[in-house]
């Protein structure tokens, strides 16, 4: 739509609302200026030269501020090109590792909640190495259930390679309950990963007291540019790489090192955990703005989640519209100039009930109507203002398009206020 | 207008949608995922082999390219659900009832020009443009528009939109009708930088991958054997389901013999119900009245005796005819025609004007 349509809209539009954070935040303006600096280096930081040196003094001060930021050492850090390639190196290097030792260890215990990048690597590993795949359950709240660890290492704790679990989830901002899961399977030798892409702007990322043996970052949740990530690895923990060529990172993932990118990352990191304090708070008081105005707006409205204060990231909320689909509300709102998302970006832009709801046994009916609000930096409180401005007129019309979209042959729906579930968490 | 162009990821859509923003409308891009499974299901590995054309993830990325060259917002929506009940499944049953159905036609009456225009309609538009080559003629009276065949007559597909009731077109946009050729529509798709400029055609029924529709059926269609037969009822065969036949089918009969007179025979008529497939030459395939089912009009219905033109398959030829009948609808044609099933669609035409439609019950 172009700015001078002849409708009569008028020319000059307002600056859009920009609510989708954990998709990808904006890059920090300190971030992209050290980017700019490192890209004026010439030399490949594994050559021993003048330039070679420059560079790799930028790059090993880069992974020290990662490091620093994320609670780890120095020689903890495997640079990666995101989180999808840290949590891929982390499943399959984690199970191959350890099955090396120990051929019995053939068992993957991840959540049923993880992001495809957790979920399709253990998926892999089942099709293709022997690997058995074992989807945790969360509850209601989309919260990992502790019991079902600790009763799947009761009988299989010598036969379990890795457990993954995500920091908080992606969807639903619920946070994991990592702590108990490090001491379940410590018990039992188990390494854990941690998909932790969504944490380090909010969240104390701490690797050494996690008790974690990896954890996945990635820049440009936090303000770096895209491609950029860290997979955090315990000393001593034992890893296969996935990337062999030149042995840069320790061996663990090769490829000359990208040195630009990595001092952005780690400015971004940084800037993260200087303001974490401060923003989480900022935060948590926008988004119960945001749910007491979707209340007030579309009462019928479920937050798919949990509320409790501490829970969940403070900038994301999952809301389930019903009687909407969430494609057609992800359009009226584009078209309002408001940027969220539906359950769960796919490359094609094509929606499916989000697994993650599934997993907390949220109807597909109610699923398909999933709305994910995130929260972060730039965001502001006129930003939510606008957004609950127009949602109630938004849910109106999405509720209007999906009754026309409804097979003919299909009987109705049952009415939105009975569509509820156990999953409610009370919007 | 607000305008919601349809983009398959094809060349045509794609210039339809380029020609509605030309005209100074408000235009935003959708590709229809109609296949569960399709267009980015986030799984992994290959895609398997799917028809061109229709929802593949190549076929949404070459429409999302196409819309970002266009500068236009562009979304994939779901609409997989309606799809197969009402296309996917109606064509299965079809089959299955003997008949032969045209499931373009169907997803223009029941998918396109239903379920997504009425979503359409419901998020703020004002019509729905496509790239199918047939015209819209304004009404003197300010009434809904008429429907013509497309100034290329090579590429005409008034046919498939003919069962679209007045108040449905008065919502379409068909920016291709007066295209002077499918070689122009390419040449302004590379003009406009469209990389689909030169992406082939899709001609197969686009949820049957690889277009065997008959391996796609056998799948899907319970198989009750049955007997081929001659029209004096001589046994000729075995066939492991009548479904799946169609009239004027010659090939896979697997009739053994030779017929008499040595020429080929192809099916005349099939009946789930006794599992008979009646075979025998050309010639008796020929129909010159066509009875058909509750008639969708344009206007007011023509009167009976009027001169009408029909056109029974997508890219058949057309034949006059006479209006002998308008409930039911009954059509004396003017010279034979071959292989007149059931469940087909007869389209009628007066001049290049489309004035009705029907579903085609049984033919003499």
């Amino acid at each position: 739509m172009s700015a001078s349509s002849p409708d009569g809209r008028p020319a000059e539009r307002p600056a859009r609302v920009y609510a989708d954070h954990a998709a990808s935040a904006p890059v920090l303006p300190e971030a992209a200026e050290a980017v700019l600096r490192a890209l004026s280096l010439t030399g490949n930081a594994s050559s021993a030269h003048a330039e070679g040196r420059a560079a790799r003094r930028v790059l090993e001060e880069s992974r020290e501020r990662v490091a620093a930021s994320l609670g780890a050492a120095a020689d903890e850090v495997v640079l990666t090109s995101g989180g999808t390639e840290a949590d891929a190196l982390a499943v399959t290097g984690l199970y191959r590792a350890r099955r090396e030792q120990d051929p019995a260890r053939r068992r993957v215990l991840v959540s049923a909640v993880e992001h495809p990048a957790v979920l399709e690597p253990a998926r892999g590993l089942a099709a293709a190495e022997g690997a058995e795949l074992v989807l945790l359950p969360v509850d209601e709240r989309g919260r990992l259930r502790t019991d079902a660890l600790a009763a799947e290492l009761e009988r299989h704790g010598g036969a379990t390679a890795l457990v993954s679990t995500m920091w908080a989830n992606n969807e639903t901002g619920v946070l994991q309950p990592l702590e108990e899961v490090v001491r379940l399977a410590a018990a039992h030798g188990v390494p854990v990963h941690s998909d932790a892409v969504q944490a380090p702007a909010t969240q104390d990322v701490d690797l050494a007291a996690s008790g974690l043996a990896a954890l996945s970052v990635s820049g440009h949740k936090v303000g770096a540019p895209v491609g950029t990530g860290a997979l955090l690895l315990r000393r001593g923990q034992a890893l296969a790489p996935l990337v062999r060529g030149g042995g840069q990172e320790r061996g663990l993932r090769s490829g000359t090192s990208a040195v630009a990118l990595a001092a952005g990352l780690a400015t971004a990191l940084a800037a993260a955990a200087r303001d974490r304090p401060a923003e989480a708070a900022r935060l948590a008081g926008l988004r119960a703005r945001l749910l007491a105005g979707v209340r007030a707006g579309v009462p019928d409205a479920a937050l798919r989640g949990d509320e409790r204060p501490g829970a969940s990231l403070p900038g994301t909320a999952m809301l389930t519209l019903p009687g909407c689909d969430g494609d057609a509300l992800l359009y009226l709102l584009d078209a309002r100039d408001v940027a969220v998302s539906t359950g769960s970006a796919c490359s094609a832009g094509a929606l499916r009930p989000s697994h993650v709801l599934a997993a907390m046994g949220v109807p597909d009916d109610d699923a398909r109507g999933a709305l994910r609000v995130s929260l972060g930096r730039t965001s502001t409180a006129e930003d939510v203002d606008r957004l609950v401005a127009v949602l109630p007129e938004v849910v109106v019309a999405a509720r209007r398009a999906r009754a026309a979209t409804l097979p003919t042959t299909r009987t109705p729906s049952p009415t939105p206020a009975a569509a509820g579930s156990a999953a409610t968490a009370g919007v | 207008m607000r305008v919601l162009a349809a983009m398959s990821g094809g060349v045509d859509s794609a210039v339809a949608a380029a020609r509605a923003v030309d005209a100074g409308h408000d235009v935003v891009g959708v590709h229809l995922a109609l296949s569960r499974g399709s267009a980015g299901d986030g799984s992994a590995g290959p895609a398997p082999a799917r028809a061109r054309g229709c929802c593949t993830v190549e076929d949404a990325g070459d429409a999302r390219r196409a819309a970002d060259v266009l500068g236009i917002p562009f979304y994939v929506w779901d609409l997989s659900e309606r799809f197969q009940a009402d296309v996917v499944d109606d064509f299965t049953a079809e089959y299955a009832a003997g008949r032969t159905p045209n499931p373009c036609v169907r997803c223009n009456e029941r998918v396109k020009f239903a379920a997504l225009l009425d979503r359409a309609l419901a998020l703020g538009f004002d019509a729905l443009a496509t790239g199918h080559y047939a015209r819209l003629e304004p009404s003197a009276d300010g009434g809904p528009p008429t429907l013509h065949r497309a100034r290329d007559a090579a590429k005409d597909q008034s046919y498939v939109l003919a069962v679209l009731p007045p108040e449905r077109l008065a919502r379409a946009l068909l920016p291709l009708g007066d295209a002077a050729s499918k070689a122009e529509v390419r040449e302004e798709a590379a003009q406009r930088g469209l990389a689909v400029a030169e992406k082939p055609d899709s001609h197969d029924i686009c949820f049957v991958p690889g277009g065997d529709a008959r391996a796609w059926l056998a799948e899907r269609v319970p198989r009750r054997p049955g007997l081929v037969r001659d029209e004096d009822g001589a046994v000729l065969a075995e066939h492991d389901g009548a479904a799946g036949f169609t009239v004027g089918q010659r090939r896979g009969l697997r009739v053994g013999r030779p017929a008499a007179d040595g020429k080929p025979r192809y099916v005349l008529s099939l009946s789930v119900a006794s599992g008979d497939v009646v075979v025998g030459p050309a010639e008796r395939l020929e129909r010159t009245r066509v009875v058909g089912g509750p008639p969708v009009w344009a206007g007011p219905p023509p009167a009976e005796g009027h001169r009408l033109g029909a056109q029974l398959r997508a890219h058949g030829a057309e034949v006059p005819c006479v209006l002998a009948g308008t409930d039911p609808l009954v059509l004396d044609l003017a010279e034979p025609v071959r292989g007149v099933a059931p469940g087909q669609t007869v389209a009628l035409y007066d001049g290049t004007r489309v004035v009705g439609s029907a579903t085609v019950e049984r033919a003499a």
